[in-house]
């Protein structure tokens, strides 16, 4: 087992049916890096993040969570995991506050710690004061930033976000990207973040390219601009995914 | 701690389950209007056609209204077992039920947990629906009101495994009408809700062996002898064989190597 990684994907594939999904899929992450997956739509971005939180079967190769293995060690792999996923997956019904004291009872923590988090992790959101309102009366950007919180109660080493401003104005998409960056580097966070839109990459991100279920890049932004022979991500993705969309 | 941890997440979900319940009053109030107009409605006006023999539990003639209640309960287990696959599609539609899904406990466990809060829905809703039967003269010795209590938990169990194991082929919401016409119309009308055995094999073999095999009529036959305070061992058993069929197969439905999340890629 090696600390120093977060989250390993080792020689990873995956077909539905016959039709493949994912190709040989290799990379790495440590603590307190932001990676940011990036890739068209249809690059197997949302397999990958299926698998690695084990809705899907892992049938060829390997994915590594703080060292556990997700198919031999699921419970100690995915209590280190932490996911915001593409689609919201709050309860519209109940209010913020009831959304995580949910969150909090399926990882098993107790009344005093569970309402200690939760204020911790709003407090950070600036969403504490809305507390008690049902999800349904809050914005899309709002609904975001709960989930985030909600991503985070439990402590996790790792967190995955499946493209989580798809949808959002642009004052909230900023605000959440820059939230996940400080958070990965104040918490020494492992951040996977999947997208498609490439202003929601920093310089010091670590970038990996995938197109048709194959790992095109993965390295600095540096180190893929200079493999590209290209001045911009921009150019650098459409020379990787050749005129892929993005 | 880590049974802390089990019974922590079992409550969360139990709770969840039964607050959405309660303050969706519409689901509420629909979940025992259906059954009440089969009271009220079709069993009054059916009465005058069917006689009834005196047959076990019950040990004097008996009104239709009176032969009808245990089956009406088992209609709004039934309903409600289908209603919890309904919503554990619809939150996998709607991702919700990925949350629970990548949380750090036994997928079994999960289930089950689900399981349980869709008993729990549904007990409370066939206490409601007897308590208005009382003061329809429809009235059970007391102590029937005690010894339902089990065979309820044991009945909805059964149902909600079923509708579990459903939920797992299910692939879109859009198909659940076919669940209706498949699964739930020909399991209640082929069954003892509405009459007796013996009525039913003097109009034909084969429904009489339908019905006779139909779980949800050992459901319905161990309610409506724990409500009249006796124990039918036979239902009992044929309603736990089934439960415990319903359940393992819904765990392997659900079983990301093993079961048919993959191949619907949705979770």
């Amino acid at each position: 087992m090696n600390s120093s990684i977060a989250l390993s994907v080792e020689d990873l594939s995956f077909s539905y049916g016959g039709k493949k999904a994912l190709t040989q899929v290799n990379f790495k992450i440590q603590p307190g890096e932001c990676t940011v997956l990036l890739g068209p739509n249809g690059a197997g971005k949302s397999t990958l993040f299926s698998l690695i939180t084990r809705l899907y079967d892992t049938r060829d190769g390997s994915i590594e969570l703080c060292g556990f293995d997700i198919k031999r060690q699921t419970l100690l792999a995915l209590a280190k995991l932490g996911v915001v996923f593409q689609q919201t997956t709050l309860d519209m019904d109940l209010s913020v506050m009831q959304n995580l004291r949910y969150h909090t009872s399926l990882h098993g923590m107790g009344r005093k710690q569970a309402e200690q988090r939760i204020q911790q992790e709003l407090e950070r959101l600036h969403m504490y004061d809305r507390r008690f309102e049902k999800v349904r009366q809050l914005n899309g950007g709002h609904r975001r930033r709960v989930e985030i919180a909600r991503a985070l109660l439990h402590k996790p080493s790792v967190l995955l976000l499946d493209e989580p401003t798809v949808g959002l104005d642009v004052p909230s998409r900023l605000s959440i990207v820059e939230y996940v960056h400080q958070l990965a580097v104040e918490e020494n966070l492992a951040v996977l973040w999947a997208s498609h839109l490439i202003d929601e990459i920093y310089p010091d991100d670590h970038l990996i390219v995938l197109d048709k279920g194959q790992v095109k890049a993965n390295g600095t932004v540096d180190e893929v601009l200079k493999i590209t022979s290209t001045p911009t991500i921009k150019d650098a993705f459409y020379t990787l995914t050749q005129g892929g969309q993005g | 701690m880590k049974l802390l941890h089990y019974w922590r997440a079992m409550w969360g979900i139990i709770w969840r389950e039964l607050w959405r319940f309660v303050t969706q009053r519409e689901r509420f109030i629909s979940a025992l209007v259906r059954p009440l107009v089969w009271l009220f409605v079709f069993a009054a006006g059916f009465r005058a056609a069917l006689g009834l023999a005196i047959t076990p539990p019950y040990e004097t003639y008996i009104l239709y209204e009176v032969y009808i209640t245990p089956g009406l309960i088992g209609m709004i287990q039934l309903f409600n077992g289908m209603q919890s696959s309904l919503s554990m599609v619809y939150d996998r539609e709607m991702g919700s039920m990925r949350i629970l899904m990548v949380c750090p406990l036994p997928r079994w466990f999960l289930l089950l947990s689900k399981l349980l809060a869709g008993t729990g829905v549904s007990v409370l809703q066939a206490y409601v629906f007897l308590a208005i039967a009382w003061f329809y003269d429809i009235q059970a010795p007391w102590q029937g009101y005690l010894w339902i209590l089990p065979a309820l938990l044991l009945s909805g169990l059964m149902l909600g495994a079923l509708g579990l194991l459903l939920s797992s082929f299910i692939k879109q919401l859009e198909n659940f009408a076919g669940v209706m016409n498949f699964v739930i119309f020909p399991m209640f009308f082929m069954s003892t809700a509405l009459y007796p055995l013996w009525k039913i094999k003097e109009s034909s073999a084969l429904l009489y062996n339908l019905a006779q095999y139909n779980p949800f009529s050992q459901a319905v036959e161990l309610i409506r002898f724990a409500l009249y305070g006796q124990f039918n061992q036979h239902a009992f058993i044929y309603t736990l064989v089934a439960f415990i069929v319903f359940m393992a197969a819904a765990i392997i439905g659900y079983n990301p190597s093993k079961g048919m999340m993959v191949r619907k890629g949705g979770a």
